[in-house]
């Protein structure tokens, strides 16, 4: 049964083929479900696994499944085979079951794109790096994958590529994960030199000098950085939310953006063994969250608030690999796919009604217009906020009392982020489904100046055709399901008795002794939670009673935060020009000496040439004469050389 | 009485020189074509006079061979010769001078 692990990349494989071929002549919607057959196919392998795995015990829960050997030069040997056991298992799950609903929500979604089965394409291309990323056995197979989901984000970031902000913002993308890529190669080149092979197993068994593993986590926690937008590589992040909305929400918040999170978890007896790399990795993650979560409180665009709220949620879970929480880093990650997942595609839900508006200051009032989007958002703000019993409850609380136990100034960052977490997403709620409409105010202001009777006319004739409409059941049925998964997503590991947390028990094989368990007294956990649920509600409270009716509070909105601290102006300044102004440099020397060097030696040969052609006269006798005259020199020389 | 044979060997650099210089001088193909005949002559006569001086019948032999490769070369070049006629009112080798570079 454990075997059925070789389907689970092989499904989106298979479709992904399928659909290259004859995606275009198998056209809009089937392609489309082919797709979405093609995940759901991998899902119920992944639930055959997850059963063959559940048949093992304790440490036997490791089960590596070689399918071929890959590379195999010297003492260099590399199979590509898959790691099967608890930590994988419970990646695959989610990011199959989630994947799958993304896939079913997009049939829906991209109707009517010209680019329709291509969109599929990339999607299900995306899903096999991913699924061969989380279960590759070596470093260099999940480096396969790992550079194969940088690829499929690139394409479907510029998915609608004659948008040049689209085009920018793949690039964008691109150049910064590649900044990160670096540090992951490096990491796979110090293992290789330090234990001579790239198994995940070689490795997590090594006995490691604390410097060889302090680097070794750095490097990683640089490709994890970028890959999971950690601060300074995050701002690649905001601006892929150019992509169709359905990415946004698979790739850019449920499933790749993990990916560093993942593999700083994979190599959790590494971490131990570099105590200060931890503490780097603990304090750049909070920072992270705590800085994405103020910025996130002045955007007004519906999907750049949740894409620095997924920045600030990848944060906390940073916070927990660092704080050696490995079980509570998984667990957030788990439950932020859910309703992360969720409240991407109710926005997606509300663009699409909304005929492609993203300023939430000109939405409102929408639950009346899309109840089942509303509902299942709020189901999901809930969530993030951390309102028991909500899931994002349990996964937060369970982070901050990790972050507690390592230093208290990581929880006061923990708590403030998380109390401007329930505040900012308190604001998108209000500004979106409450308050009043503001679509059509914004019509009838524009038109102020128009007659008073043709205004009316008018406006009645555009209302009409730019009501909200609630979306299809594909679009809808995918909201109710992550809405039920984010509400009870936190039974997978409930606190206060070993026997609730599932979860945590189920990933003690792989953490075992890396895992730097809380100890803390029962009450001292009671008032963190109590205290940690009183920021949120104050957070909910605040933000619900200051947007009840507002829509322009710049006080709460200052302009820094606006422009998320002018960071991409820094960069520009700081990184982009210098860098351009190298590259013209070497331009301006590759053109005038290399290529110089080049054309001076073929204007020599054609000078040369063209001195030495003077001497073909073409006249009979001027050659006899070079012929003569050469037949006496020689003669010469041999008299001379014979006398001399 | 016997001729000394440095007479029969300054012969032969007359009449080699004369062929040089006239293969030099003249712009008729025909004339050109009998000094180089001239000229493979006078190195025939050298090699008989060097097989009589040494008592070497090589020498004769080799005569042979310049006859034969000579005779060949006269009937590719006055094929050549004869073309050119046909194509061209006179046989002065400085109107050919198509392969000027």
């Amino acid at each position: 049964m454990i075997d059925a692990a070789a389907f689970i990349p092989l499904c989106p494989l298979v479709g992904f083929t399928i659909l290259l071929f004859f995606g275009k002549r198998i056209g809009d919607p089937l392609s489309g479900w082919i797709a979405t057959t093609a995940m759901g196919g991998a899902f119920i392998s992944a639930c055959i696994t997850f059963a063959g795995l559940l048949q093992l015990h304790g440490a036997e829960r490791h089960h590596i499944q070689k399918l071929f050997t890959w590379i195999s030069a010297g003492s260099l040997h590399v199979d590509a085979s898959l790691l099967v056991d608890p930590l994988s298992v419970t990646m695959v799950l989610f990011i199959t079951g989630v994947g799958t609903l993304i896939h079913l929500y997009s049939v829906g979604y991209m109707h009517g794109d010209e680019k329709y089965p291509k969109f599929f394409v990339y999607l299900n291309l995306f899903a096999f790096s991913m699924l061969m990323l989380v279960l590759g056995s070596s470093m260099l197979v999940a480096f396969l994958g790992w550079e194969g989901v940088g690829a499929c984000s690139y394409f479907l970031i510029s998915f609608w590529f004659d948008r040049p902000t689209a085009a920018a913002a793949g690039k964008k993308a691109f150049v910064t994960n590649r900044v990160g890529d670096v540090g992951f190669m490096l990491a796979m080149s110090l293992t290789f030199v330090t234990i001579g092979s790239l198994d995940f197993t070689a490795l997590n068994q090594a006995p490691l000098a604390r410097a060889t593993a302090t680097g070794i986590a750095l490097l990683l926690f640089l490709g994890a950085a970028g890959k999971s937008a950690q601060l300074p590589l995050y701002i690649w992040l905001p601006d892929a939310m150019e992509g169709p909305t359905p990415v946004s929400a698979l790739i850019h918040a449920a499933t790749m953006v993990t990916a560093g999170v993942y593999l700083l978890c994979r190599v959790a007896p590494v971490l131990a063994q570099a105590p200060t790399a931890s503490t780097v990795i603990a304090i750049v993650g909070v920072a992270t969250a705590f800085v994405a979560a103020t910025i996130a409180c002045a955007q007004n665009d519906i999907k750049k608030v949740l894409a620095y709220s997924t920045v600030s949620q990848l944060g906390y879970m940073m916070l927990a690999v660092g704080c050696g929480a490995y079980d509570a880093a998984i667990f957030h990650m788990v439950t932020h796919a859910f309703f992360k997942a969720l409240m991407f595609l109710g926005a997606g839900s509300v663009i699409h009604g909304m005929h492609h508006e993203q300023d939430m200051k000109k939405m409102g009032a929408l639950r009346k217009f899309m109840p089942i989007t509303a509902y299942t958002f709020i189901i999901g703000w809930l969530s993030i906020a951390g309102v028991p019993p909500f899931s994002g409850f349990w996964s937060k609380d369970e982070i901050l009392l990790a972050a507690y136990h390592k230093s208290p100034i990581l929880w006061a960052f923990g708590l403030i982020t998380a109390l401007l977490t329930a505040y900012y997403m308190t604001r998108q709620v209000r500004l979106v489904f409450y308050g009043e409409q503001r679509f059509a105010r914004a019509d009838h202001n524009e038109h102020a100046a128009d007659a008073e009777e043709a205004e009316h006319a008018h406006d009645a004739q555009h209302e009409a055709d730019h009501t909200p409409h609630e979306s299809p059941w594909v679009m809808t049925a995918p909201l109710v399901v992550l809405a039920a998964l984010a509400a009870l997503g936190g039974l997978l590991n409930l606190p206060f008795s070993p026997r609730f947390a599932v979860l945590s028990h189920f990933l003690h094989p792989v953490f075992g002794e890396s895992l730097i368990e809380a100890h803390s007294a029962t009450t001292l956990k009671l008032v963190l939670v109590a205290v940690t649920t009183l920021a949120a509600l104050i957070g909910v409270a605040y933000g619900w009673n200051r947007w009840s009716s507002a829509t322009d509070i710049p006080a709460l909105e200052p302009r820094l935060l606006a422009n998320a601290y002018e960071a991409d102006t820094i960069v520009d300044t700081v990184v982009v020009r210098p860098s351009r102004a190298l590259a013209e440099a070497s331009f301006a020397v590759d053109r005038n000496v290399v290529d110089g060097a080049v054309n001076g030696v073929a204007t020599l040969v054609g000078k040369g040439g063209g001195l030495l052609r003077t001497a073909q006269t073409g006249y009979v006798r001027s050659y006899a004469l070079f012929v003569a005259g050469g037949t006496a020199l020689l003669l010469a020389w041999v008299v001379f050389r014979s006398v001399g | 009485m016997t001729v000394p044979v440095h007479l029969y060997l300054a012969l032969a650099a007359a009449l080699f020189s004369i062929g040089a210089v006239g293969l030099l001088v003249r712009r008729n193909v025909l004339v050109m074509f009998m000094c180089v005949e001239l000229m493979l002559n006078a190195v025939n006569l050298t090699f008989v006079s060097f097989a009589r001086e040494l008592n070497d019948i090589g020498g004769q032999a080799l005569v042979f061979f310049v006859m034969v490769v000579a005779a060949a070369e006269v009937v590719v070049g006055l094929g050549v010769i004869v073309a050119i006629f046909r194509r061209r009112s006179g046989a002065t080798a400085d109107d050919l001078h198509i392969l000027k570079g």
